[in-house]
């Protein structure tokens, strides 16, 4: 590779040598096959040993049980992203729900307001925090660790003295419950590849145009090819059972706009040039501390979003929403599909590809009738796998990186 | 070389930290196309010097000028704008981007559009302009889309060069920029350098190495203890009188010669340094 001539542009996917590959796969720029193929795994085993495991019903059942987390996931991604953590979207996830819930069903508000209301407290509740964390250099472990306990008090103080308050607005618990008929299934399936087409032929034209042809046309073919077939299954999968869920469009819609966001944007590239040096770019005339602030305010409304989703599909808000594991999970999650813990690199796919692999093994041991216990064993243990592989490949980038 | 008006010219620039005299009433110049190599001991000044020229220090005391008018600099930007640009020795590379982002990190290129969130990287043209730069100062580099965390030393130090020149500087100070670089990367960079000045370029360089200042360098400065010491011609002078004025002893007798031996040590230990 070092003795390609200067500026000359080298096609990333340009032939791939068996142990290039290989390094890739190890050292994380592979990450997202890595979680395919646990995935695929995950599936194979479950489906061995119970085959209702893939059936229509309860792949869709999947599907909607990773709605909430995969949203938290979302904006946890971003923290990552910094090289922080936030351990209060549990928390907010709850307290907005129970700010939605007692807006629309004890004031009487409209339920778009009252979801509007919902995500501005989550909103609210990020940038203070992360006002709170750069601006006094307190760890962001430390405030959001505060975070998590007072808005649990708060969703105590919100809920009041019934501790429970149940949904019946068909237009929140919609969210979680709509499922489109064949026909709009096929309709959305057709936009969404269609889409996707139109982006990666505008993308190749563009670069063209620049006289910078580094991707081969055989790479998008088959990335075009596996879109279509993926969506094209999903598709058909979800129709030979209640349909299409508006749940799983509006997840795919927001880690696809997020992922917009982070990787073509200017603000997305800031986030990861604070995550990898924010003393660089600091010297390089970003607003670290304004980069930080929106990074936990999207957190935070994204909690609110998941919280507003958990809800919805639960039909009811009560002490325990945003509790328990939830959490954990929606941290676990991207760190299990390739996010490094260590900032600076990872993508929002991995909020949607690891809350598949946890909500699976959980999906999958409540099919065989596991115990709990058995449950949170084995997901630490996925969790452990995922953290020391990253660590491996954190590692092995160094060593390489004297070359 | 030095004629016509200096692109950058200090008179008798001063600075204090509290009762630490930095700076002491210096005069500096450097013109376009030439190289001045910034010598002197730990501790002699070099680094505030170039961090009052690039505006992290304000001067107490003296006059700036650039291009010939008295110019105030006092923060960063004011350096930027005039046309300063600073590579410290610690890069300021974000090791998990690639080279082009790198390059325009912090003045990224986006296509129209209608907010921070929706307006789209440009990466066609700031890759195209990458290349172009790059292969303009003869930098190799594998891949432009390849992290900058898997670059060797000497890669990364002239990506960071490389970056400094996108805003179009006239003046680059450079410090210690073959700094624990092997013999071949040492080259890289000093030819770096020497296309720097073929552009016209008025270049500082710090660096406690003599041999490549001596390399690469059309005159040095030498500081002592905040005071200019010596503003030699590097074809005229040799690298005892350069020892001398850096250690400030006579270039007579046996206590000059151990102190040379001592920094050429310390030369050696800085050469050899991991990255």
């Amino acid at each position: 590779m070092s003795d390609a001539a200067a500026g000359t542009v080298e096609t990333e996917e340009s032939i791939p040598r068996p142990k290039e590959t290989w390094r890739r796969l190890i050292q994380g720029d592979l990450a997202s096959l890595r979680v395919v193929i646990g995935l695929a795994l995950i599936w194979a085993i479950f489906q061995f040993e119970n085959d209702r495991f893939l059936s229509a019903q309860n792949l869709t059942n999947l599907m909607l049980q990773i709605a909430a987390t995969g949203l938290i996931s979302v904006g946890v991604v971003y923290v990552l992203l910094l090289g922080e953590i936030d351990l209060s979207v549990g928390a907010v996830s709850g307290l907005a729900a129970a700010v939605m819930a007692v807006l629309n069903v004890q004031h009487g508000w409209n339920p778009y307001l009252a979801i509007a209301a919902a995500v501005a407290v989550g909103m609210a509740i990020g940038v203070l925090q992360g006002s709170l964390f750069s601006r006094f250099v307190v760890p962001s472990f430390v405030v959001t660790l505060a975070g998590l306990l007072a808005w649990q008090g708060a969703l105590l103080q919100v809920l009041g003295s019934t501790g429970s308050i149940n949904i019946t607005d068909p237009k929140i618990t919609g969210l979680a419950n709509t499922f489109y008929s064949d026909t709009v299934g096929w309709v959305i399936a057709a936009v969404v590849v269609a889409g996707y087409g139109a982006v990666l032929f505008l993308g190749h034209r563009r670069r063209v145009a620049a006289g910078l042809d580094r991707e081969s046309l055989t790479g998008m073919v088959v990335r075009f090819g596996l879109v279509a077939t993926v969506t094209i299954v999903a598709t058909t999968i979800f129709n030979s059972d209640r349909g299409t869920p508006l749940a799983v469009l509006i997840l795919l819609g927001f880690v696809v706009g997020m992922e917009f966001v982070v990787k073509r944007t200017g603000f997305g590239r800031h986030v990861f040039a604070v995550g990898g040096n924010a003393e660089a770019a600091r010297r390089a005339g970003i607003r670290v501390n304004g980069i930080r602030i929106a990074v936990f305010g999207i957190a935070g409304t994204m909690a609110a979003i998941g919280g507003i989703m958990a809800a919805s599909r639960l039909l009811a808000v009560n002490q325990n929403s945003g509790g328990n594991e939830l959490l954990l999970l929606a941290i676990a999650g991207p760190v299990i599909a390739g996010t490094s813990l260590f900032g600076g690199r990872g993508s929002v796919w991995t909020a949607l590809m690891g809350a598949l692999v946890i909500g699976s093994i959980s999906n999958g041991m409540d099919l065989l009738a596991l115990s709990s216990a058995v449950k949170f064993m084995v997901t630490g243990g996925v969790l452990l796998l995922a953290v020391l592989v990253d660590a491996v490949a954190r590692n092995q980038r160094s060593a390489s990186g004297r070359v | 070389m030095s004629t016509g008006t200096p692109l950058l010219e200090l008179e008798g620039v001063s600075k204090r930290f509290g009762p630490v005299q930095a700076l002491d009433r210096v005069d500096f110049a450097v013109h376009a196309g030439e190289v001045v190599g910034l010598v002197g001991d730990n501790g002699a000044g070099k680094s505030t010097m170039v961090k009052t020229i690039a505006g992290i220090h304000a001067a107490d005391e003296g006059t700036i000028r650039f291009d010939g008018e008295q110019v105030s600099i006092s923060k960063p930007q004011d350096a930027t704008t005039l046309g300063i640009a600073t590579v410290y020795q610690d890069l300021a590379l974000c090791d998990n981007l690639d080279v082009v982002a790198n390059l325009f990190l912090g003045s990224e290129e986006v296509s129209p559009g209608l907010g921070t969130f929706s307006r789209q990287l440009d990466e066609a043209s700031m890759e195209h302009q990458t290349a172009e730069l790059l292969s303009n100062l003869a930098v190799t580099i594998p891949s432009l889309r390849s992290e900058v965390g898997t670059l060797s030393g000497g890669q990364r130090q002239q990506v960071a060069v490389a970056r400094s020149l996108l805003g179009e500087p006239k003046v680059v100070l450079l410090d210690e920029p073959t700094a624990a670089l092997g013999v071949a990367q040492t080259a890289q960079v000093l030819n770096l350098i020497r296309r720097l000045r073929e552009r016209e370029l008025g270049v500082v360089v710090i660096s406690h190495n003599l041999v490549d200042v001596f390399e690469v360098a059309d005159r040095i400065f030498v500081l002592r203890l905040g005071r200019p010491a010596g503003d030699f011609s590097a074809e005229a002078t040799t690298e005892e009188h350069v020892v001398s004025a850096i250690t400030g002893i006579g270039s007579e007798g046996d206590k000059q010669n151990g102190v040379e031996q001592e920094l050429r040590a310390e030369n050696a230990e800085s050469g050899e340094g991991e990255r």
